[in-house]
């Protein structure tokens, strides 16, 4: 043991050794700054919900900032879209002129699709400029079919995916027989209701549709009159994408009613909408999602850590997601330049909170497993409340990124 | 026939709400010759100083302090604000209650935040006021409260939930007081004499900057009261005042400025046009094959009728405004041309 003599020639060697194997160590984009426009509605109807996701992203860029594989600090700077997409590509031009690279958007296809549009336009004009557009919670298909573009990475799970957990979770609800779809009258909820239609049939064609409804975005206060009709068509289930106030009120008017069906929902979990549902709707309100309240785990002490800091709901969870692969991919291509970057993303796979998740690269799409909870009195297995309510989503299905991903028809331009 | 009833009794509970807005709205604008804009902000704050009140005192408590409370700022903001700004005409007298309804909403949000809160109602208005059960073999029958699972297991059963059947016996209430108040007792009838002749009804005595000071904060705590009992019926959120704000113009318009029963038919019809039309299914083709006139699918007009009902429902009352606006400026009941 001769070579132990001295202990601090020992240390040197080893700390020699750590750095030469150290991953990144000398890469270019380390202590680089990564700005992040986050551009969605911090007024308007839906600004609580924005509210929620901006407190999301600054508490996870905080997070990740302490510890990343590139070692790079992200930092977040908010644009308010108003859900509008004209307001959508101002914020867009801003953060252009800001010098700002990386652009992150959710609520709303319709922004989501004008935004994609504008990138494309840019990163076409402006080469060394590029711009790489991470998608966090619009799901009209369409971004990744007929409009998919190289600079569009969808991280939330899209419509027909969605609509596959819950078809294949209808399937064997033998008590299902009469179905309702109501929705806001959008690329989203006409998304909704066409998929919904097509999957029943092919899965339950004994199911029969019984009433579809489209209603203006976010302008009812008073869902009664649906309610009414609902009940008239003598509807067990209604299938509804409404997010927003839109559910909170339609789920509280069908209470009143005594309406006392099955939602099968995408946004029951979102900000407001819980503490609207109360006890009257236990058991009946289920959300299809890429996670739930009781995953455990890492993410439960980050839920705990931003109830404490806002007592707010942490539940956009693919933001993790998003910085994480992030910065894997800046890790991977030794750089935060959004053209290297995106083609690290493609195809990256990565364990994730809610498990193996892939960037497919035919689409950009993320494939990841799904889950349906239903909303009930917190217990021992699932002691979350959502919303200081008592109340939780509860999982009873979970699915395989598999069962629930669907084909795309993206003819994906790479640049050459 | 259940659901038809439930859908009439839904238009009518709306339209009453609607009345307690806009029968203080249009006593404000008898008075000021000028809409108050910030009145559907003065019916969000009643939601919330009820929401912050009820959690103090309790529901029943905070019904009748809330439009105190609303009332007393509506009666300040006159004294202060309102009155300054009186003297330089009509448009700074608009554009005060239009910054104020700003002020209302930034500073609600500033204290309860952009989410709605959770105001709900007591338990006794939280079941239902009376059952519909419709049966087969029985027609139509009434159950007060809840109907018994065994009636319900052979018939279809649709409540009527008491926030709302409380808000028409609030409404119904009101009215009634009001026209006590406005045509049986003194202070009424100074009120009126104030609303058409200020001048004369100051020249015998009587404190006409006063009596707007009382209108106007009359008003607000009316607005106040429907706030209360709208944000516990719907959601207690900023967004209540914006999304009331622009029918409860209509209503005016629609009733006549200046008119309470042109306020109160007002009222029913927005809110019957607001509830009943979304449950018709029908197009004007379906409408026109009635007639056994067969509209083509590919016809120039066929995109625009084969919209149902239901879908233009929405737009009805602003179509009626536009209509009412061109055909009879001063609407239903409305006594100035102005």
């Amino acid at each position: 043991m001769k070579f132990l003599k001295s202990p601090l020639a020992f240390a040197s060697t080893l700390a020699l050794a750590c750095l030469a194997f150290q991953p990144g160590a000398a890469f270019a984009q380390k202590g680089e700054t990564v700005k992040i426009a986050w551009i969605d509605p911090l007024s308007g109807l839906m600004a609580p919900i924005g509210q929620n996701q901006l407190k999301s992203f600054q508490y996870m860029a905080e997070l990740f900032n302490k510890n990343n594989p590139a070692g790079v600090k992200f930092e977040i700077v908010p644009f308010d879209n108003k859900v509008s997409p004209a307001e959508s590509l101002n914020g867009l031009k801003s953060a252009i002129d800001q010098n700002i690279r990386y652009v992150t958007q959710g609520d709303g296809s319709g922004a989501a699709g004008a935004l994609v549009d504008a990138i494309n336009k840019n990163n076409e004009r402006n080469p060394g400029k590029e711009v790489l557009f991470m998608n966090y919670a619009a799901v009209d298909p369409d971004l990744t079919n007929s409009k998919c573009s190289y600079w569009h990475f969808r991280l939330d799970a899209d419509t027909s995916m969605k609509m596959e957990a819950l078809t294949t979770f209808i399937k064997d609800q033998k008590d299902i027989h009469k179905v309702y779809i109501i929705g806001q009258n959008y690329a989203h909820g006409v998304q909704v209701a066409k998929y919904a239609k097509a999957d029943l049939a092919r899965k339950r064609p004994d199911i029969q549709i019984v009433g579809e409804d489209l209603h203006p975005l976010a302008k009812v206060t008073d869902f009664a009159p649906y309610v009414a009709k609902i009940k008239a068509s003598g509807a067990d289930t209604i299938i509804t994408g409404n997010w927003g106030s839109d559910l909170s009120l339609l789920v509280k008017a069908a209470n009143e009613a005594g309406l006392n069906v099955k939602f099968f929902t995408y946004y029951a979990n979102n900000s407001g909408t819980p503490t609207s549902l109360g006890a009257g709707a236990a058991g009946r309100i289920y959300f299809v999602g890429y996670g739930h309240p009781n995953m455990g785990g890492p993410i439960r002490k980050l839920q705990d850590d931003f109830k404490a800091k806002f007592n707010d709901d942490f539940y956009v969870a693919d933001i993790y997601t998003e910085l994480q692969l992030l910065s894997e991919a800046m890790a991977k291509a030794k750089s935060t330049d959004p053209v290297k970057v995106a083609a690290a993303l493609e195809g990256m796979r990565l364990k994730s909170y809610n498990g193996d998740i892939e960037m497919r690269k035919t689409d950009h799409q993320l494939q990841q497993d799904l889950w349906i909870s239903v909303w009930q009195k917190t217990d021992a297995k699932n002691p979350y409340s959502v919303e200081n309510t008592g109340y939780t989503f509860a999982p009873v299905a979970h699915y395989d990124a598999y069962v629930a991903s669907t084909p795309t028809s993206c003819q994906m331009k790479r640049p050459s | 026939m259940d659901q038809a009833v439930i859908n009439i009794l839904n238009g009518l509970s709306s339209g009453l709400l609607l009345f307690m807005l806009s029968s203080g709205l249009t006593l404000i604008f008898s008075m000021m010759g000028v809409l108050n804009f910030a009145h559907a902000g003065f019916y969000m704050l009643g939601a919330y100083v009820g929401y912050a009140l009820s959690r103090v005192v309790g529901f029943w408590p905070a019904l009748l302090f809330a439009p105190f409370v609303v009332g007393l700022l509506g009666a300040v903001f006159e004294r202060v604000c309102l009155r300054r700004v009186h003297k330089f005409g009509h448009v700074p007298e608009l554009l005060i209650t239009f910054g104020l309804s700003y002020l209302i909403l930034e500073v609600v949000q500033l204290i309860w935040g952009r989410a709605p809160v959770a105001f709900d109602p007591p338990a006794v208005l939280a079941q239902p006021a009376f059952t519909l059960v419709q049966s087969a073999a029985a027609g139509l029958s009434v159950v007060l409260g809840h109907a018994s699972a065994a009636t319900c297991a052979h018939a279809v059963c649709s409540t009527f939930p008491a926030t709302r059947a409380f808000m028409m016996l609030v409404a119904l209430l009101m009215l009634l007081a009001l026209w006590l108040l406005l045509a049986h007792t003194r202070v009424g009838l100074v009120i009126q004499a104030a609303l058409t002749h200020p001048e004369m009804a100051e020249a015998l005595g009587h404190n006409v900057p006063r009596v707007f000071m009382l209108v106007f904060g009359a008003g607000c705590a009316l607005a106040g009261l429907a706030g209360v009992i709208g944000g516990t019926t719907f959601v207690t959120e900023p967004a209540m005042a914006a999304a009331v704000g622009s029918i409860l113009f209509v209503v005016v318009v629609v009733g006549g400025t200046g008119s309470l029963v042109g306020a109160f038919v007002g009222s029913l019809l927005i809110g019957l046009l607001q509830t009943v039309p979304l449950t018709v299914d029908k197009s004007l083709v379906d409408a026109a094959a009635a007639v056994g006139w067969t509209v083509a699918p590919d016809g120039l007009a066929y995109p625009l009728m084969k919209l149902t009902l239901a879908q233009v429902a929405p737009i009805l009352p602003y179509l009626l405004l536009v209509l009412i606006l061109i055909f009879r400026p001063r609407g239903l009941f409305g006594t100035r041309d102005d």
